[in-house]
């Protein structure tokens, strides 16, 4: 049986690992490589790397840390895959296929695309054709608004789209697409539990597998985006930051709870 | 040394990866030529079976990886890389593969409506018969997959391993001097590396 997936997310600005929040407000935490170690001692199913960078600079501005600065992402990335003996998605900011190239070139196995998919539905059909649609990745940010509905959002949560979630999903998946990441922006760092409702109607809708995250407060939050939100795996970013061997303990409590997840461990 | 046949259609730079981490000397094969210099080779693939086989024929490989196999030195087709190990491929209509190991490869079947395909993430192995390849996985013998074909083989007898999804799917075959896996193991941390490791110690 397919295992359900449990998929760390980082978000890197300025070639340092943050915590986010509403997508607005981040506080630096780490540094990329010694994290992905981390998870990779951990025997981490996967890594999703997501760039939220707003100024077009990478550096990781201290000198104070294990490896040493770097102004590329690129080489963030590459440094990151040398060791990272897990599929790795890479995403935020790619504009065109020289950008899917370069990641994909530098150790990426799957690339999430968000805003350019909007923009440029071609891309993710020319993505999927060159890499397979299991390269291509939609990265899809969702808000709970005022009034009880749901809305797409793309430039980081700035720009709303104005079409509903569902049909741009399957107008996604049809263009290629062959996974979809769903980030929650009003639960995004609120650790409130998963937004179930949107994920189990954007799971229903598409056959591709839909990664949840955003707002993983503790480990029974995982359970929902599985049970009520019909996710194919869960994603998760703070909730692994801040806790000891959290990741870890976060397989066993599902293991043990009787959920299908991977459990390469000893005890 | 263990070559890795460098020809545009699989990430080369991950199996390599692999093969530093467990301290075994491996290269990028990127001639034809080169291919003979090596005592064993891994054939990784990625993408549609119709355009690897065609990039495996075109580049000049093909002769390379058929007197490569002839020699009865170990050889390894990885994901895509297994898959044309078999006589045909039916993605996109009927490509002819390698016709290393008797068999064709079919869509996965949908055996039913809320069966997600592609195939992937992690899934266990079922070990079909004992072979070198696959000694020592004890307890967790999960494996990353991603795929929307399978190899179905004309000799049970080849099938190394199974893997679930809807169906029984092959997920390693063994004949010879000749392997195919159909996870990645090069991104399958602890259990891919270890079947790595077994390759890279194959008798040769």
């Amino acid at each position: 049986m397919l295992k359900t997936r449990v998929i760390p997310v980082l978000y890197l600005m300025n070639g340092l690992i943050v915590r986010s929040e509403g997508f607005r407000e981040f506080k630096a935490i780490g540094n990329p490589i010694a994290e992905m170690e981390r998870y990779g001692d951990w025997l981490a199913d996967e890594l999703v790397y997501l760039d939220i960078t707003r100024d077009g600079e990478h550096d990781f501005g201290r000198d104070d840390h294990k490896f040493k600065g770097e102004r590329d992402i690129l080489s963030i990335l590459r440094q990151i895959a040398a060791s990272c003996f897990m599929p790795l998605a890479f995403g935020g900011r790619i504009r065109s296929m020289e950008d899917v190239d370069r990641f994909i070139r530098n150790g990426a196995d799957k690339v999430v695309i968000c805003s350019q998919a909007f923009r440029d539905p071609a891309l993710v059909t020319a993505v999927a054709e060159k890499y397979g649609a299991q390269a291509m990745v939609l990265g899809l940010d969702v808000k709970r608004e005022e009034d009880g509905t749901h809305r797409v959002y793309v430039d980081q949560g700035r720009t709303p789209v104005d079409e509903a979630p569902e049909t741009y999903a399957k107008r996604m998946e049809a263009a290629g697409a062959g996974e979809i990441l769903l980030n929650s922006i009003d639960r995004d760092g609120a650790a409130e539990g998963y937004d179930t409702e949107i994920i189990r109607r954007i799971a229903d809708a598409v056959s591709i597998p839909v990664v949840a995250c955003g707002g993983v407060g503790d480990f029974s939050d995982f359970r929902e985006g599985i049970d009520e939100g019909h996710a194919s795996a869960v994603a998760a970013g703070n909730v692994f930051h801040f806790t000891e061997a959290s990741y870890k303990r976060a397989k066993r409590y599902l293991r043990d709870k009787g959920y299908g997840v991977r459990f390469p461990y000893t005890n | 040394m263990i070559g890795v046949v460098s020809c545009g259609i699989g990430n080369v730079q991950s199996v390599l990866n692999a093969f530093a981490r467990l301290g075994h000397d491996a290269r990028a094969i990127e001639t034809p030529e080169a291919l003979g210099d090596a005592e064993r080779v891994v054939l990784p693939g990625v993408g549609a079976f119709p355009s690897c086989m065609n990039r495996l024929n075109e580049s000049g490989f093909r002769a390379a990886v058929d007197r490569f196999v002839k020699s009865g030195r170990p050889f390894l087709g990885v994901c895509v890389g297994m898959q044309m190990l078999a006589d045909i491929g039916t993605e996109f209509g009927e490509t002819s593969g390698l016709g290393y190991i008797p068999g064709r490869v079919e869509v996965i079947p949908k055996t039913s409506p809320d069966l997600r395909i592609p195939h992937m993430g992690w899934n266990d192995l079922s070990i079909a018969k004992p072979t070198p390849l696959l000694a020592g996985l004890d307890g967790d013998t999960a494996c990353y997959f991603v795929h929307s074909f399978s190899l179905v083989c004309k000799n049970e007898s080849d099938v190394a391993a199974w893997t679930e999804h809807g169906s029984r799917l092959v997920a390693a075959v063994a004949r010879g001097n000749v392997f195919g896996l159909q996870a990645h193991p090069e991104k399958s941390q602890n259990v891919g590396l270890k079947i790595l490791d077994n390759f890279a110690k194959l008798p040769c």
